[in-house]
């Protein structure tokens, strides 16, 4: 063993990092950078050389199952008017294991019964660990995690308790974060509502 | 060169376009301080790993003027509170904060940073730092990925692209007052709360003055 | 297993007629003592039976029946089951005496048990509070004693629905923050912490017959750039010489277990995640152990094997991080982190998929995983585990191995020996470089590993450059077995039953463990039928292994203590809880 060989290695190691990425640009040519398919190359196990994603010009994709800030999803009705899922049934502040769900729920203002239909829905965003519960758990796909992760902000005073109005995303956005869950809730609903026609039809 | 610094507000004739670059002293101020923010090698918690993967290759903030980290706070420019603050270390921040030279800026990474996050309800949890030191970006999630993190930078930037040097503190007559460091007692006593403290803890004192110390628990 | 508990229980009961008496209560095992005799029956299970690891020491408080137990979980280095003994002490003055002179082990957990639950240890050496601070009003973990941010006994809190109108605690509290304080007291009349009994437990040498050097007394952390996080180190220095060292913890002390005891038995698995926050899956992995334990489920196959594999993968992903940081500590800033982190990166990525977050997965669930792994992330994992690890984990082996500044500052320093590492009560690859091959995962299997070819490294000088070389090994070993689970993955279900958010669990005791990355990791569960685990406790091995770090440092430059701290490997999440 020669005295110094061990750090002429890592010299070597250092510098054969630093020629490939020379030599995968000559490869791939432009569509390495600011592209699509750069990005999935540059995640995939296969990538040698620059390693970087550089925000904020490109993103990371992120995938289907991320999350961060819960929100609730809202169906578009005919005339555009929003129909919230949430029955508030509470299940999500039940779980919650930090408990930062807030729900009131609305009564009948006549006969006192509760209507499912949450009257104020509130998520306090700094106690929040995006651990998923709620999502996981809700029976009606009306709370789903988001993949928003861009809401800094200055004021966590004003802003940082996110309401009915700010939890709110319609299920078109849900279906476009997470297609094929999406698609498999749809799936399950269509054959509950054909059940439901089934069995109303055979006793009326 | 960025774009929007050659913008003072002046018209340049066509011909020396391209050729002479005008701006404002904030402009060119607050570019070169935005582009060359050096964060304070200083991690808390969970939030801590994933500052270090945004120092790392794949998201490297060195793009960003940030790679110098510096463990000291006499050369640090940014404080990144990343992680759950507890009684027993807020002295410390606060203290490292007192030590940072101005220009400073604090972000609160992640919910524990911001407002205690989960561990709110602990005995030993700070509900944010912001209770003892100022905050100017606050990036929830627990813990933000290391793109969360880049976009509370970049909006970190946005505010010194506004600060205008006529009216930044650093550049007033008085200097500011250090903040003063908590106190631990027999929980967490902030300097600034002392007669508050007297004056709740007053009335019950005649009755229960034989409570002995550290052994019983509250009622 | 059975067989071999119900064995020592004869010839224990046996031996101890009068001293040893079975626990009886359902859903319990092991045996109660008296403290008066615990020392007795300690050493003869050191020194005739063969017990000679002393695992955990948990205390508990049952308020109900006035009494504090504290529990001890035993084990053979040769292999085997536990043996768990308990005392029990009146609850006004729970005085125990301490196990440290025999198992130096104990040190930080019965200061642990002092500090939160307030149970005394007589003869303990340095019986001062580790988590909290002295001076602090009242021991948290007692059942009778409430957070100033106190709102129910239990979760799920009646005030979130169906009134659940937002507040902040805050606002709640007289003093608008999260404190409180004893009744009638003055803040200007205190006189804060000042370290003095700390310092006056340091050892100094004599050095009476030598030059008047002075010896110095120096403060690493609590924010020092090397510690891996809110670590703090006192060191007495003679020269560059270190004389005696302390560890002072608890600057991220987040009361894991008090929130525990509160949350339900579900809502416990995403706090786990953030005990060792670097390698989250392994924490799930222990605590599912110990309630699928007391609920008698058993996951099916599919999830076994999806759990082996992330297990694996967070060993390797830790390990690489590790020898990344003790380069980093060596002052080889950065660069060798950065190729680390880059695999890191790439197995993280599998995590977001699979469980939708990086770092803090919350992935596992009692009977099974939350979710299957998606064809196209199992196509990744197959190219990571068959061809880019190993490939990159012989390039970090080819430029550090054999490294002459990495060998000149790691051999032959931070030396523990085989018998002290087993005193210390060391674990992981703290243990196995000191020579002791044991690994719970062959010692005492779980899950499914027992079907899986895979050796359990060794190293005999138990120097830093061991523990190093160990980690390489275990890497090797973990892609061993990744490989064969990737061959041997079945289709099928990924839990067994509904998935609910209430689960029923009956009463009884349960320790769960797992050879995490960093060493033993266990989960101490008593459940008393609700809703809500009675006690949860964790057996961080990253704390108990710090007992070991004084005996590491002393002798060495002060320069290497920074080094054999990285070696030991701490993550502070887990360390202070």
């Amino acid at each position: 063993m020669i005295t110094g060989s061990g750090i002429l290695r890592g010299l070597w190691t250092t510098f054969r990092h630093f020629i490939k990425t020379y030599l995968e640009d000559l490869r791939s040519g432009k569509k390495r950078y600011f592209t699509k398919e750069g990005i999935e190359l540059r995640r995939s196990p296969d990538v040698e050389g620059i390693f970087t994603i550089q925000y904020p010009e490109e993103k990371l994709p992120v995938p289907e199952e991320f999350r961060y800030i819960p929100f609730l999803v809202y169906d578009e009705g005919e005339n555009g008017e929003k129909e919230i899922r949430c029955t508030s049934c509470g299940i999500c502040a039940k779980v919650c294991p930090p408990q930062c769900i807030w729900i009131v729920r609305t009564n009948d203002p006549v006969t006192g019964k509760p209507i499912p239909q949450p009257k104020e829905f509130y998520i306090d965003v700094d106690i929040c660990m995006n651990c998923g519960f709620c999502a996981e758990f809700c029976p009606f796909d009306a709370i789903k995690m988001d993949h928003d992760y861009e809401i800094a902000s200055y004021d966590r005073f004003k802003e940082h308790i996110f309401d009915l109005e700010r939890l709110s995303k319609p299920a078109s956005y849900y279906a476009q974060i997470r297609p094929t869950n999406f698609a498999r809730e749809e799936a399950a609903r269509a054959e509950k509502e054909a059940q439901k026609a089934a069995a109303r039809k055979v006793n009326p | 060169m960025d774009e929007s610094l050659n913008s003072a507000g002046y018209e340049i004739p066509p011909e020396m376009q391209g050729q002479v670059a005008v701006t404002t002293l904030d402009k060119i101020y607050n570019w070169s301080r935005k582009n060359s923010l050096w964060p304070m090698m200083f991690g808390l918690a969970c939030c801590a790993i994933e500052m270090i993967g945004t120092a790392a290759s794949r998201f490297d903030f060195s793009r960003f003027g940030m790679e110098v980290m510096r463990p000291s706070p006499r050369q640090a420019d940014l404080m990144i509170v990343s992680g759950t603050v507890t009684k027993k270390m807020i002295p410390q921040i606060v203290r490292l904060y007192n030590q940072m030279p101005e220009p400073r800026y604090v972000i609160a990474m992640g919910a524990c940073a911001s407002g205690g996050g989960p561990f709110k309800e602990g005995y030993t949890v700070v509900a944010g730092v912001d209770k003892f030191i100022p905050v100017d970006v606050y990036i929830p999630g627990c813990p933000p990925t290391p793109q969360a993190l880049l976009h509370g930078f970049i909006t970190l930037m946005k505010k010194i692209e506004k600060q205008s040097l006529r009216s930044v503190p650093w550049y007033q007559k008085k200097p500011g007052e250090p903040i003063p460091i908590p106190v631990l007692g027999p929980d967490l006593m902030d300097p600034r709360k002392f007669d508050l403290i007297k004056q709740v803890c007053k009335p019950i004192e005649v009755q229960a003055n034989e409570q002995p110390e550290g052994e019983t628990g509250h009622e | 297993m059975n067989e071999q508990i119900e064995l020592q229980a004869s010839s224990l009961t046996d031996k101890f007629p009068e001293i040893v008496s079975l626990d009886t209560r359902t859903g319990y095992t092991g045996f109660l003592v008296m403290p008066e005799n615990l020392i007795t029956v300690a050493q003869t299970l050191r020194d005739e039976f063969g017990y000679d690891y002393l695992s955990s020491v948990t205390g508990v408080d049952y308020l109900p029946e006035n009494k504090m137990e504290v529990v001890y979980h035993f084990y053979r280095t040769t292999g085997g089951g536990a043996l768990v003994l308990k005392t029990q002490v009146d609850r006004e003055n729970p005085v125990v005496p301490s196990l440290t002179p025999l198992y130096p082990g104990a040190e930080f957990q019965e200061r642990e048990a002092w500090d939160l639950l307030g149970i005394r240890f007589a003869n303990h050496p340095d019986l001062r509070r580790i988590l909290t601070w002295e001076g602090f009003y009242g021991h948290p973990l007692r059942k009778d004693w409430k957070e100033p941010f106190f709102e129910e006994e239990t979760k799920p809190f009646k005030s979130r629905w169906p009134e659940g109108h937002v507040y902040r605690a805050e606002d709640k509290n007289p003093f608008h923050d999260n404190v409180q304080y004893p009744p009638g007291f003055d803040p200007e009349q205190w006189s804060p912490e000042t370290d003095e009994l700390l310092y006056a437990g340091l050892k100094r040498v004599d050095k009476s017959d030598d030059f008047l050097t002075e010896q110095v007394v120096v403060n690493l952390g609590p924010q020092h750039p090397s510690t891996h996080g809110v670590f703090r180190m006192v060191v007495v220095l003679d020269g560059e010489t270190v004389v005696d060292l302390k560890p002072i913890m608890g600057y991220l002390h987040r009361n894991h277990e008090k929130i525990g005891e509160r949350n339900t038995f579900l809502q416990n698995m995403p706090f786990t995640d953030r005990l060792d926050y670097v390698c989250s899956m392994s924490n799930n992995f222990g605590y599912a152990l110990a309630v699928e334990k007391l609920m008698g489920i058993q996951p099916p196959e599919r999830a076994e094997y999806i759990r082996v594999m992330m297990a694996e993968l967070t060993r390797f992903l830790n390990h690489i991080f590790s020898i990344g940081f003790l380069l980093n500590d060596l002052g080889a800033f950065f660069t060798p982190m950065l190729y680390a982190l880059e695999e890191r990166e790439l197995i993280l990525d599998v995590f977001e998929a699979v469980s939708g977050s990086r770092m803090m997965c919350n992935y596992f669930r009692f009977g099974g995983v939350a979710r299957d792994i998606p064809d196209e992330v199992m196509e990744k994992i197959r190219k990571l585990v068959l061809e880019r690890l190993p490939r990159k984990l012989d390039e970090m082996d080819y430029f550090i191995t054999n490294n002459e500044i990495v060998r000149g500052r790691c051999e032959g320093v931070g030396v523990l020996t085989a018998e002290r590492a087993i005193a210390l009560s060391a674990s992981g690859p703290v243990l196995r470089a000191s020579g002791v091959a044991y690994d719970v995962r062959r010692a005492d299997p779980y899950s499914i590993y027992d079907r899986f070819e895979f050796d359990i490294p060794v190293r005999y000088n138990g120097d830093i450059y061991d523990r190093y070389l160990l980690r390489l090994d275990e890497m090797r070993q973990s892609l061993r077995i990744l490989q064969q689970v990737m061959r041997d993955i079945p289709e099928g279900p990924i839990m067994s039953g509904k998935p609910q958010y209430q689960v029923r669990v009956p009463a009884g005791e349960s320790y769960g463990r797992v050879e995490g990355p960093k060493g033993e990791l266990g989960f101490y569960v008593v459940s008393n039928g609700k809703p809500n685990p009675w006690r949860y406790h964790v057996r961080a091995p990253t704390f108990i292994n710090l007992t070991s770090l004084a005996e590491m440092c002393r002798g060495q430059k002060i320069a290497d203590v920074v080094t054999i701290l990285g070696s030991i490997d701490i993550v502070l999440g887990e360390v202070d809880r």
